[in-house]
């Protein structure tokens, strides 16, 4: 550890508190080198992640000058095994990095460790990783959110200053949400999803996930922008601006009724939602209400066509034959078949099978067909609401962080996790989760949306809220 | 006795010959042993995305526009999902029910006019891999030992072309695949050779009552390698299914391997179940949206069609003569020749008989033209000569027009004497009627000069002396 005392070092780097700006503030003046950042982390690691298991697994020996990070398991990073928490790859080691990963490297980020997921980024709750689950920093009893529990994990629990998660429906926003920390899904298209083990192609972004929205904003100018190796990317239209303001003024907020007042949210939830509305309203913003009602009634029924379809295509490649598991079998289909069932957990399994269902002949139009027409209704519904507002805003989550196995067992319960995340994520609008307040105990997440490209606004204001919340980003227990 | 008319649709594969290939940039093309072409997109490893290739989609574009094809405002790439060995991403990435191009027609002369052969749909999509399957009896999967795969070939650029069910004689799906083909290696984009596979071609083939509008069951033909074995598949399929009916019988639909050594065709074991190939919009690539200056610009660069050559030529020619030209890839060099002076009919039989496999480009017209003005006045044998280096660089037709045959009299008249003298027998039956035999003297002399005789003196020496 460098010629610093243990002692002076953890009064430099309390990693529960130092944001990766500040600790780019050490490492320019020279108060901390990058390996002992790095090492920072890894004892914070060592001492709290036998409990929680964010990491699937941390890499000692920093690469790079910079503030480490940490990755999501479905990011692949060269030579460092990527498993997308599945036994199917376990022990594959990626010959080439994401572009994410690469853009990371690039200005000079060591990664840290992989973080745990769901199963293929499939799950809400991080409990279908095969490699168990996460525990939520606040009440290590409770689920961190999914899929990207272990990225919002390892951010709360200060073993990482900053992480990258992906969302398809929700997967950073809402673990966001249950573990206290600010995540973001950027626009569709603007970071490269080059590289990551597809979940659902069409909606599949990764984005940052981080201690306060500064940081967020900073880990987004790094990876968002066109990418030529994927099609889908496009050039940022401004510059992201770091966030420095504090009032709100002319901002126009809309409170969408279906979002805010959606069956199963719970009053505590909105009670800590209403008074961060309340404190926009005084910060300057004028405050209406609108309407989503084919968005929010929709939405979950077209997602769960949309994803499972897209999947069921994407998983194919499992096959055994090139990488991966291979379980033999006497013949090609045999094989194919008892990898696949050896491979997959129950949670693939079920949305492979969805989404063969939803594409096969005679039913294509009834359902996948029926499912995008919908969503381009959505996408109107939305485009609609931006011609009044500048920002919607709604819980993140429905609930608080609930129990471990307390949703496995019904896997609707759980899709209903993602019920205020998934309309605008079908819409392809980004969406900032911050954290503005406690319920029983444990954070409640702020949904903010913006249209496309808004990023900028939504950085605004989700710092200008911050700064008015005041919310201690730290879990109770482990102040 | 029922009068039947053959029905016969074709679908062709044609791989570009792109440097790089449909949606990676691995070389196009084989090399460098097993898999040693591929990347992690072509290998779909995890998190890899497909990029469309730029040439791949105009030279589609080029092709449709040859064809006589619209090209839509929007085409889009769809996944079509199977698992096989050689698809490694478990499907295949195809234009589906948004092509490139659709509703084109080639025109194919015939002695009785032009027959129209319409172009439903030219799309682009990505080659499989190559498996090997070891041990089994036919090659085939089943039953094999354990199956290789290389992934060189997955990914090269193939466009599907797919006509109507407008042909109705194996003579005319042997004459479109030639106008195709020549369309095809004109235009630059492919070699288009079956025997290498860089063309391949399927048909479907029914039968119905002649004059009747009606539609029956067809049965495909695959896996035959030359335009004849297609012609004959083609032929031995319409007689299968004819037999079929005249016996009171149904034909079924199936898909036969035609054998070209023993003219035998081979069910293929039938599928337990229909295809389901679950198409849907590819969600990693977006919609292909060609500008209409990208269009104009490409047909403006279409060269003149070989099938409009083929009606120009026929003008001065006959049919059989211009489609041997232009399909040769020669008219081109036939037309230089007669504008540098050459006689049309003699320019053209001597480069559709003598010339065929040479590069026309290669050959210089005006020295082609001499050599024809030329034909009956040099030896044979020079003439042979000449013509097998005429695609040489610096070939001159001088100096093999300067060895003048020996026309002199003088010199052939005691050949001939000599020739006559030795051949009694054929003297009396020529006097006696047999004017044929002419050609016999002729050819008698021509040897005795070592082929240095002109022809054409010979014939009259040799007719006037035997008139005595």
């Amino acid at each position: 550890m460098g010629g610093m005392g243990v002692a002076a070092m953890s009064r430099l780097v309390d990693t529960l508190r130092l944001t990766a700006e500040e600790a780019s503030g050490l490492l320019e003046r020279k108060d901390v080198t990058a390996a002992e950042l790095h090492r920072a982390y890894l004892d914070a690691a060592a001492e709290r992640d036998p409990e929680l298991h964010c990491y699937l697994r941390l890499v000692e020996e920093p690469v790079g000058d910079g503030v480490p990070i940490a990755l999501k398991d479905v990011i692949s990073t060269q030579g460092i095994e990527t498993t997308a928490g599945s036994k199917l790859l376990a022990g594959y080691a990626p010959q080439f990095d994401s572009t994410v990963a690469a853009r990371c490297k690039a200005a000079g980020l060591p990664i840290i460790g992989k973080t745990n997921t769901d199963e293929f980024a499939m799950g809400s709750s991080t409990e279908n990783s095969a490699y168990g689950p996460t525990r939520n920093p606040w009440d290590p009893e409770r689920v961190p959110g999914g899929s990207g529990g272990g990225s919002a994990a390892a951010v709360s629990a200060g073993l990482a200053p900053w992480a990258l998660g992906s969302d398809t429906g929700g997967s950073i926003k809402q673990p966001s949400a249950l573990c206290g920390n600010v995540g973001l899904r950027p626009t569709y298209g603007t970071v490269s999803r080059y590289g990551i083990v597809a979940f659902a192609s069409s909606l599949d972004q990764v984005g940052p996930v981080a201690r306060n929205v500064r940081d967020c904003a900073l880990l987004y100018s790094l990876i968002a922008g066109r990418d030529e190796r994927d099609s889908t990317t496009v050039e940022l239209p401004e510059p992201v601006r770091l966030p420095e303001g504090e009032d709100l003024t002319g901002l126009r907020i809309g409170v969408p009724k279906e979002l805010n007042e959606a069956d199963g949210i719970e009053p505590g939830v909105t009670d800590a939602v209403r008074r961060a509305i309340e404190l926009a309203r005084s910060l300057g913003a004028e405050v209406g209400e609108c309407e989503l009602p084919r968005s929010v009634e929709y939405g979950m029924p077209c997602y769960y066509l949309i994803a499972p379809a897209e999947a069921s295509s994407n998983l194919a490649r499992y096959d055994g034959v090139r990488y991966g598991l291979r379980v033999d079998g006497e013949r090609y289909q045999e094989m194919v078949e008892r990898t696949r069932d050896a491979g997959f957990g129950d949670e693939p399994k079920r949305r492979i099978m969805l989404g063969t269902y939803a594409l096969s002949a005679g039913y294509f139009d009834a359902f996948y067909g029926q499912a995008q027409k919908v969503r381009t209704v959505i996408a109107r519904e939305h485009a609609a609401a931006f011609e009044r507002f500048d920002v919607l805003v709604s819980p993140t989550s429905p609930t608080v962080a609930f129990k471990l196995g307390e949703k496995a067992a019904n896997p609707l319960a759980m899709y209903l996790s993602d019920l205020l995340t998934i309309p605008s994520c079908m819409a392809g609008l980004p969406g900032l989760n911050i954290p503005c307040g406690l319920s029983e105990g444990l954070p409640v997440g702020l949904q903010l949306i913006g249209p496309q490209f808004s990023e900028n606004t939504l950085f605004r204001t989700g710092h200008a809220l911050e700064q008015a919340i005041g919310f201690d980003p730290v879990p109770e227990r482990l102040r | 006795m029922t009068a039947w008319e053959p029905v016969v649709g074709l679908e062709i594969h044609v791989q570009l010959k792109t440097r790089t290939k449909m949606f990676c940039r691995c070389a196009n093309g084989f090399g460098g042993g097993e898999n040693a072409q591929t990347c992690p997109v072509c290998l779909a490893l995890p998190g890899a995305l497909p990029v469309p290739n730029r040439i791949a989609l105009e030279w589609t574009l080029k092709l449709g526009l040859a064809l006589g094809c619209e090209i839509p405002k929007r085409a889009v790439f769809a996944r079509k999902n199977y698992f096989y060995p050689d698809s490694p991403k478990g499907y295949q990435i195809s234009q589906y029910d948004l092509p490139s191009c659709i509703n084109g027609k080639m025109l194919v002369p015939s002695a009785d006019g032009d027959h129209e052969v319409g172009i439903v749909r030219a799309h682009l999509e990505e080659d499989a891999a190559k498996t090997v399957h070891v041990g089994g009896r036919t090659g085939r999967i089943g039953g094999a030992e354990h199956s290789l795969v290389d992934f060189n070939r997955v990914g090269t650029p193939l466009v599907e072309i797919v006509t109507g069910p407008d042909i109705h004689s194996s003579e005319d799906a042997r004459r479109f695949l030639q106008l195709l083909r020549q369309t095809i290696v004109e235009l630059g984009i492919s070699d288009a050779e079956m025997e290498k596979g860089t063309l391949r071609v399927d048909a479907n083939v029914s039968v119905r009552p002649a004059g009747s509008t009606e539609l029956r069951t067809r049965c495909e033909l695959k896996n035959m390698n030359s335009f004849r074995f297609v012609a004959q598949g083609i032929d031995a399929e319409v007689a299968r299914q004819i037999a079929v009916y005249e016996a009171g019988g149904a034909v079924v639909q199936e898909t036969y391997d035609f054998d070209a050594s023993s003219g035998t065709l081979t069910a293929r074991r039938s599928k337990e179940e229909a295809d389901d190939y679950r198409y849907f919009p590819e969600p990693d690539l977006v919609p292909v949206e060609p500008p209409d200056e990208l269009v104009e610009r490409l047909r403006g660069e279409l060269p003149e069609l070989p099938s409009v050559r083929i009606r120009r030529l026929e003008r001065e020619l006959d049919l059989e003569r211009a489609l041997v030209l232009v399909t040769g890839g020669l008219d081109r060099l036939y037309e230089a020749t007669v504008a540098a002076g050459a006689e049309p009919r003699a320019a053209a039989n001597l480069i559709a008989n003598r010339l065929a496999g040479t590069n026309g480009d290669a050959v210089d017209p005006s020295e082609l033209a001499q050599l024809v003005e030329a034909r009956d006045r040099i030896p044979r044998s020079v003439l042979d000569e000449a013509l097998a280096r005429v695609g040489d660089a610096d070939f001159a037709a001088a100096p093999y027009l300067a060895q003048e045959a020996v026309s002199d009299t003088d010199e052939l008249e005691p050949v001939i004497a000599r020739v006559v003298a030795d051949n009694p027998g054929q003297v009396a039956a020529y006097r006696g009627g047999k004017e044929g035999l002419l050609g016999f003297f002729v050819g008698q002399v021509l040897k005795e000069t070592g082929g240095k005789a002109n022809a054409r003196i010979v014939s009259e020496l040799v007719r006037e002396r035997l008139r005595a």
